[in-house]
Parts: structure tokens; C-alpha cells; sequence
């Protein structure tokens, strides 16, 4: 699997696209080399032979605990609200989503 | 060929496959992953907690309600319960999503495989599930109400939902209908959802392409958020005429993502809320795996109701009742109980099936109403059979007397029923001497109509009923008369 010749200028319009990021072009050649460097490593984990090896989710041996279902949480609206840019009606506004 | 038979012929031509997501809002108090209450019709943002609004520093941890329910779902499919299963975000903006990413689980689903009986139109079919999975609900985004700018209300950001995902072998829009209704029973039967389709509890996207019999799988388009069995089966419909209209004409199906309107009747493509072809999903590092004890699936199975299916053959065979009726009957778990509720304590399960099937649905739908709050409790329809049975009132009176019940709720009990009875008069008059004195009345006031039952005119017995009866004001029990007159009638 050659990640290297897929990774291409393309591949990093998509991932700003993606994450929703805007990059200077001055900033463009030192991000994409950063980025090769990521895929590189990846690469190299991908060529370790890791038949019989069980995937590892997480890094902690330990397993999700578990909560009761009670609705304990106090919502303070107005004081999550005071720090959005507009509210009304107790709605959060944003620019129109749709056309 | 006529012109008529051309669309049942271009049916034929053509071969649907559906298969459908469903996702199923879990009945928990608090969410999946916040202690936020998730009660339907709150104040805006009143139930969105700090975990539901993503702000910094928070983090999720797992109802273990909407686990287990996930689990007696999985149990009773059949499906296999995965011992170890784990979150995946999935990630995309949109203004209803704080986090920028949905937890969901991606490939190590909390269910996998189950089936699920349906009412095909040529009898019972079983539709294989690919996976039932965790994850949570997207806030709500209102565009119409503010010039310019979309409001947003975060309460169901963070809502259990189980979606459920079937394997493509649905063939006809019916079939998908069926499919929607025998999960929305089976749901409110293990009582892991409301199943409440108007508030949103249950919302389906149909996957659907064409393709000729035996031909490999056309492209196909992906209708979303139906909320109901009507409108999943019509805006199949259209989008398969939609589908074998753009081909036959030389078009190609493009795979796309529709939004159905129920008051033009067609499906559109989805517009805004352009979805991001490329979720990179990734295991959250927030959430550990989860595990599913032997001991939770021994809890779940020792659960597990009695399911609508076995409850229809145990209609059939017990109550030796036609496969109709009993599937009516088990469709809403509700009205099962209070059938049976009604069959135990009187016994009669033939009479308790036709008065919930006929009086009982009538007035529920006349008054709106849930039978959980029908005023006429089973104890005393159990009560009113039992009064027919041993004729103490006829049928009629019987209907009068549940009428009479339903709407003076306050008296609940089955003795309410009795002291009815005497109060209106309605006690049937089966005292054989008066009955006798009534038809010997009615026979000689009517010598003309004698003589033409006499001559061969049976039909005119009918008409001696209908005057004993009102000689009796209602109140003669019509079986007794009726012997009784073919006896009077009969003598010379």
C-alpha cells in the first residue's frame, strides 16, 4: 500500500475541507511535510505483521464504567448561554444553515 | 397488452431492494453519555448539559440503562451480543452537533445479525439485521424562525438511540412498511423505546435501488428521517417509479441523498445539510471499551417478555383464535395486556376479543384516547361479558351499559357494572311465566300477521320478536322469546 504517492497536494485540500481549517500558503509546504512524516510512521506500523495480535482499543486496561440512569445534572442555560456569540428564546443562533 | 396493465407489468420488470436504518430513541431518564434529563418538550437548551454542549474539560460516561436496553434488544433478535463492544466517533459539522463529532460505533457494534418476523403480503417473512449500535442523537435546528440565522436547541443532543440496521431484503414498499411496524411492536414490547413516532422516537432512512431480477444491485439513494409507516411506504414508491422511469428513459440512478415531502408526495434531494462524504471515524479515546457480562445477558434473557410473535400463536392455539385477530390484538403490547386482563378475569376470550377489537377501538379512536386511559378498565368489561354470558342482559343493553361506563370514569370497579344494571332497569327479563304472558299478548293482537306465519311465512317470526320485545321495553331476553313464539305459533 503506497500512501506516499496517494499523499498529494489534493489529499491536503480534503483534509483542510474535512477539519475545516483555512492554511496560509506560506505555511502550506512545512504542514505538508509534517503530514508526510505522520503517513511515513504509519506506513511503517502498517508493514509490522500483526496477524494474531488482537486489536488494542485503548491504551488503559480497564473497561468503561458504567453510570445509573439518573438525571442528577443541574443545566444552568443562562450561565452556559452568557459565553455564545447570540441567543434568543433560549435558542442558540447561527448564521442560516440553510438556503 | 392494454395500456392499463403497463405499470403492473414494468413492476414486474423491475426488482426493489430496501434496506433500512432505524433509529430508536432509548427510554432512559438521563442520556447516553450526560446526567441531563432527556423528557420530550422541555424549554429550549434547558436539558443540555456541559457534556451535551462539548465545552472543554468534560467528559462522557456511559448510561448503563441504555447498555442493558441494547442488550434485551440484542437477546431478543436472536442476534449476537458482543461481549466487549466499543465507541467510534464520527465526525462532521454541523451547527446541531457541538463536538463536531457524533459517538456511534462503527465496527464493534454492541449487536450483531438477529432477525425480525414481518407480515409480508404473501405471509410471514424473517429479515436478517446486519447490526443493531449505540450512539447519540444531534440537537434540533430550527430555520424558519429567525431572518438570516438557524436557532439552535441542544435538549435531544446526547439522546440514547439504538439504530438498528436490517440487510437488504426488502423487496416491495409494503414489505419495508411491515418491517418499520413489526420493530416499532417489538420495541414497545421490551419497552426499550416509547416508540412514540410523532415526537420523533422512531425515525427511519430507506435505502433503496432497482435492478432486474437477478441483475447485481443498482445504485442507490438513501431517503431520510421517516417517521412514519405511511410515509416510508409512499416515498418508496415514488423514488422506485422515480428510479425505473430515469432508466427506462436511458438515465442513470446517481447515489444520492433525499429528503421526502409528504405534501407533494415525492422525494427531493437533501439540501443544506450537505453530510460529509468521509466521517474518519476513530475509536474515542474518551470512552473505554465496554463489557457485556454473562451475568447482563443472563439479566436480559430472564427479562425478555413474552414477544408479540408468540403471543399470536398463543392466541391461536390457546383462545383458538384466526391469525387476523390475533395480530391485531398483539400489535400494540398495551392492548394486548388489557386483553388478557379482560380474558382473565371473565374467561371469555372470544367475546373479549370482539369487544376490544369493536366497542373498545371505536371509542378509543372516537375519543383519542391510549388505552392505558380508557375509562372502562378490563375488570369491568370482564364484568359486562360475564353479564351477557349468564344472561342477565342482552347484547344491546350490554353496549348501552359500556357506553354508559365510559363516560362517567369516576366509578371504576366491576361492581360499578352490577349496580348499573339495577339502577337503568337493564336486567333482562328471562322469567319464563311473564315472557309467556307478553307473547300470548303479542299472538293475539296480531291474528293477520298469525295466520300469514302460519302459512309458511317464516320470516314474519322476526317481526313477533320485534313486538314482545317492545312489549318488554328492551328488556326480554330475545332467546327465550324466540323459542317461546315458535311454540305459541306453532299451536293450531
Amino acid at each position: 500500500m503506497s500512501t506516499r504517492s496517494a499523499f498529494s497536494a489534493a489529499a491536503v485540500d480534503k483534509l483542510l475541507r474535512l477539519s475545516a481549517l483555512e492554511l496560509p500558503d506560506a505555511e502550506r509546504p512545512g504542514v505538508e511535510a509534517d503530514l508526510r512524516k505522520i503517513i511515513d510512521l504509519i506506513d511503517a506500523l502498517q508493514a509490522v505483521d500483526t496477524s494474531g495480535v488482537a486489536p488494542l482499543a485503548h491504551p488503559l486496561a480497564a473497561s468503561q464504567p458504567l453510570r445509573a440512569d439518573e438525571a442528577t445534572e443541574r443545566v444552568e442555560r443562562d450561565r452556559y448561554q452568557s459565553g455564545a456569540p447570540a441567543v434568543r428564546d433560549g435558542l442558540y443562533l447561527v448564521p442560516r444553515v440553510l438556503e | 397488452m392494454t395500456s392499463v396493465n403497463a405499470p403492473a407489468n414494468r413492476a414486474t420488470a423491475w426488482e426493489s431492494v430496501i434496506g433500512l436504518e432505524v433509529h430508536v430513541q432509548l427510554r432512559t431518564r438521563s442520556k447516553l453519555f450526560s446526567a441531563a434529563p432527556t423528557a420530550f418538550g422541555a424549554a429550549p437548551n434547558t436539558q443540555a448539559s456541559v457534556v451535551d454542549l462539548a465545552l472543554p474539560g468534560v467528559l462522557p460516561v456511559l448510561n448503563a440503562e441504555a447498555l442493558r436496553l441494547a442488550v434485551l434488544f440484542g437477546v431478543a433478535v436472536g442476534g449476537e451480543v458482543a461481549p466487549v463492544c466499543r465507541f467510534d466517533r464520527k465526525n462532521y459539522f454541523y451547527p446541531d452537533l457541538p463536538k463536531g463529532y457524533q459517538v456511534s460505533q462503527l465496527d464493534e457494534p454492541a449487536v450483531r445479525g438477529g432477525r425480525l418476523a414481518i407480515d409480508a403480503e404473501d405471509g410471514p417473512r424473517h429479515i436478517e439485521l446486519t447490526r443493531a449500535h449505540l450512539e447519540e442523537d444531534a440537537g434540533k435546528s430550527l430555520h424558519d424562525a429567525y431572518a438570516g440565522q438557524t436557532g439552535i436547541d441542544l435538549n435531544r443532543a446526547g439522546v440514547p438511540l439504538l439504530e438498528v440496521v436490517s440487510e437488504p431484503q426488502l423487496r416491495t414498499p409494503a414489505q419495508a412498511a411491515a418491517y418499520f411496524r413489526a420493530l416499532h411492536t417489538l420495541v414497545r414490547y421490551l419497552g426499550i423505546s416509547d416508540g412514540n413516532l410523532n415526537e420523533g422516537s422512531m425515525r427511519c432512512d430507506a435505502n433503496v435501488s432497482v435492478r432486474r431480477p437477478g441483475a447485481p444491485l443498482g445504485e442507490r439513494a438513501e431517503i431520510k428521517n421517516l417517521n412514519s409507516f405511511r410515509f416510508l411506504e409512499k416515498a418508496l414508491r415514488f423514488e422506485i417509479d422515480r428510479q425505473v422511469e430515469t432508466l427506462e428513459a436511458g438515465g442513470v440512478v446517481r447515489r444520492q441523498t433525499l429528503l421526502y415531502d409528504s405534501a407533494r408526495n415525492e422525494t427531493r434531494p437533501m439540501r443544506g445539510k450537505e453530510l460529509s462524504d468521509d466521517y474518519r471515524y476513530f475509536p474515542d479515546p474518551d470512552l473505554l471499551p465496554v463489557e457485556v457480562t454473562p451475568a447482563m445477558l443472563d439479566e436480559a434473557r430472564a427479562a425478555l417478555p413474552e414477544l408479540p410473535n408468540a403471543k399470536r400463536q398463543r392466541y391461536a392455539s390457546e383462545f383458538g383464535m384466526t391469525d387476523y385477530d390475533a395480530g391485531w390484538l398483539v400489535a400494540d403490547p398495551h392492548v394486548a395486556s388489557y386483553f388478557e386482563a379482560v380474558v382473565a378475569a371473565c374467561g371469555k376470550p372470544k367475546a373479549a376479543a370482539n369487544w376490544v377489537m369493536g366497542e373498545v377501538a371505536a371509542a378509543l379512536r372516537r375519543d383519542e384516547r391510549a388505552i392505558g386511559d380508557a375509562p372502562v378498565p378490563p375488570a369491568q368489561l370482564a364484568r359486562i361479558i360475564a353479564r351477557v354470558a349468564d344472561q342477565t342482559i342482552s347484547g344491546t343493553a350490554a353496549k348501552g351499559l359500556f357506553e354508559t361506563l365510559w363516560r362517567q370514569a369516576d366509578a371504576t370497579d366491576a361492581e360499578a357494572v352490577d349496580q348499573l344494571i339495577d339502577s337503568q332497569g337493564l336486567r333482562q327479563l328471562s322469567d319464563v311465566n311473564a315472557l309467556e304472558a307478553l307473547v300470548r299478548e303479542v299472538v293475539a293482537a296480531n291474528p293477520g300477521q298469525v295466520r300469514q306465519y302460519r302459512a309458511g311465512k317464516a320470516k314474519m317470526l322476526g317481526y313477533f320478536v320485534g313486538q314482545v320485545m317492545k312489549a318488554s321495553r328492551g328488556k326480554a331476553n330475545p332467546r327465550e322469546v324466540n323459542s317461546l313464539l315458535r311454540k305459541a305459533l306453532a299451536e293450531p
